[in-house]
């Protein structure tokens, strides 16, 4: 075994996400410790020009049309080779649709331990959150090369992301023949009434606005505001609200100048689309929820009981 | 007519206070109230939809939990034809790796065409279990799944990814899949109905002599955020709070 960290780049439609950058930024306070190098392992077909904006210190590139896009068959075989021909100290990948699918496979067949949602690298210790962001759980690396899944919190993009391209090795992707899951098509979003992405303010409910009635009280605050209404997913899993209002994971991440936050408990896959914001309010009635860590301003009370009287004073202010 | 096998386990309700164990390194049980993993939830509706779709059985596995066959019996009142408790070592929280192997070993003796498990439970710490239980079982895993079509030898999904693209994927059956939210949100069903159930239902038990934890890691120190920044907390009765904010909207120039 090599002290290289290897980190897995994501890219969907020629782009790289920006979880990869995240990652890379992670991976190089790993290597600090492990004394190793920070290594890209870069799957695609005529790729390669995705590994000019990643700062780390080599890029390994392997070219196979199989490997054109994401599919979690031509990954797993691709990445566990790799792994077995140059036994690096950890492997990173994204707590993501791309990622998640290939870490936990190849931990399972290569007998590898697997830790899952790192936020955060210091002294060799990682911090995984867990239970929607209220525990904290710290690990290390284990004796064989340990892999690694990261969410976004930790680590901000622009720190693994370099001007000066770095060295591009290409390996030999394995026989990726006989593979059983394969990519139809890509379906584009549908276009919202609105795009949260664009609006300054916005009010955001999540589990806590508890029916599909109460959301007419998010919407008339809203428009006193001049903002929009935007959910977390479980508002979205209900059908009450489209996927075009989502924020987070899957969704959409948003900047606003004012993000007033009804509600939300903020799990991670919620505060990694909303984390910049330039200002974050947030009502919520349990003390420990983790979105009053971030917002700027916070309210311990239940909405319900705040939003009469805010409404009324509102309208008075309206004059 | 599809063999489904739906994978559930218990997990700590977020809505409750979370207590660390006197060690220091993991959830103080004793006093964790369990509910359901959303996203399994999400899994059984699938495979609900895809029953009432194409016909088929659903075999619902879980290991044994506080509140586990109430679990259970509901989703036989939802319209689940088996379920099975796997008894063990499970009370004390084991890693998914050894969950995934005991859920593959009971999984495999039902020959399922396809598997639906949550994409992710909030008290993963070594990965979900869906995928290792796909590779245990030597079947395809795709996950972050919001929809599924069924036909011959293969399954048609939509997979997510960020910015609410979506990844149409064939899959070939049979195979493991990492649902993230069902085509319909989790139904509702009449507490009569799942005491219907307790009188008539029955939930197997398997027995799962030796777990196998390897593949988890060992987590040195569990513990509550300590946040190096608070949000200003804002006081008073609600009128004090609603002026108090509307303040804080005008600074902002939302007013």
């Amino acid at each position: 075994m090599n002290q290289n960290i290897y980190v897995l780049i994501e890219h969907l439609q020629e782009k790289v996400t920006e979880i990869s950058y995240i990652m890379i930024a992670a991976a190089r306070d790993l290597a600090k410790e492990t004394g190793g190098k920070v290594v890209a392992v870069l799957l695609g077909k005529n790729a390669e020009g995705l590994a000019s904006s990643l700062a780390t210190d080599s890029v390994l590139y392997a070219d196979h049309v199989a490997l054109a896009e994401f599919t979690a068959d031509a990954y797993q075989k691709t990445v566990a080779s790799l792994i077995q021909e140059s036994e690096p100290r950890a492997f990173l990948f994204g707590n993501t649709s791309i990622g998640s699918d290939v870490a936990s496979v190849v931990s399972a067949r290569l007998s590898l331990p697997l830790i899952s949602s790192c936020s955060q690298i210091n002294d060799g210790k990682l911090t995984s959150k867990i239970c929607g962001g209220k525990i904290m759980a710290e690990s290390e690396l284990a004796e064989t090369t340990t892999l690694i899944t990261i969410i976004p919190g930790g680590y901000k993009a622009e720190e693994g992301q370099s001007e000066n391209s770095p060295e591009v090795k290409s390996f030999n992707a394995p026989a990726l023949d006989d593979l059983r899951v394969t990519l139809k098509q890509y379906i584009e979003p549908e276009a919202g009434d609105v795009d949260i992405s664009k609006e300054t303010i916005l009010v955001a409910i999540g589990r806590g606005i508890q029916t599909e009635d109460n959301i007419e009280l998010a919407e008339e605050l809203a428009e006193f505001l001049g903002g929009t209404v935007c959910s977390s997913r479980p508002v979205v899993d209900q059908g009450w609200l489209p996927t075009s209002r989502m924020v987070g994971k899957s969704g959409q991440t948003v900047k606003p100048k004012l993000y007033l936050a009804l509600g939300i408990s903020g799990a991670p896959e919620h505060v990694e689309g909303m984390a910049e914001s330039e200002m974050i309010v947030a009502i919520n009635m349990d003390p420990n929820a983790p979105i009053f860590d971030i917002a700027t301003y916070g309210v311990e009370f239940d909405f319900f009981d705040l939003i009469d009287p805010l409404l009324e004073q509102l309208e008075e202010a309206k004059g | 007519m599809a063999n489904i096998v739906a994978i559930v386990k218990m997990v700590p309700d977020l809505v409750e206070e979370l207590e660390i164990n006197d060690e220091g390194t993991g959830l103080d049980r004793d006093w964790l109230r369990l509910i359901i993993n959303e996203f399994d939830n999400h899994a059984i509706e699938q495979a609900i939809l895809l029953k009432e779709r194409d016909g088929g059985e659903i075999t619902v596995i879980a290991p044994e939990a506080e509140g586990v066959e109430d679990m259970l019996f509901t989703t036989a009142a939802k319209g689940a034809d088996r379920m099975i408790k796997l008894a063990g070592d499970f009370e004390e929280g084991v890693n998914n790796h050894a969950l995934a192997r005991a859920f593959a070993e009971t999984a495999k003796n039902h020959q399922p065409d396809l598997i639906l498990t949550g994409v992710q439970a909030n008290d993963d710490l070594d990965g979900p279990v869906g995928p290792l239980v796909a590779e245990y079982l030597g079947m395809p895993y795709v996950g972050y799944i919001s929809n599924v079509t069924l036909e011959e030898g293969k399954a048609i999904v939509q997979k997510e990814y960020p910015g609410g693209l979506i990844g149409e994927m064939e899959v070939r059956l049979p195979a493991v899949l990492g649902i993230q939210a069902g085509e319909e949100p989790p139904r509702y069903v009449a507490i009569s109905k799942v005491r219907q159930m307790m009188k008539t239902a029955e939930i197997d038990e398997q027995e799962i002599p030796e777990l196998d934890l390897s593949g988890g890691i060992t987590t040195s120190r569990m513990y509550l955020p300590e946040a190096a920044e608070r949000a200003e907390m804002i006081e008073g009765d609600e009128d004090e709070i609603a002026t108090k904010l509307i303040a804080i909207f005008k600074e902002v120039g939302a007013l």
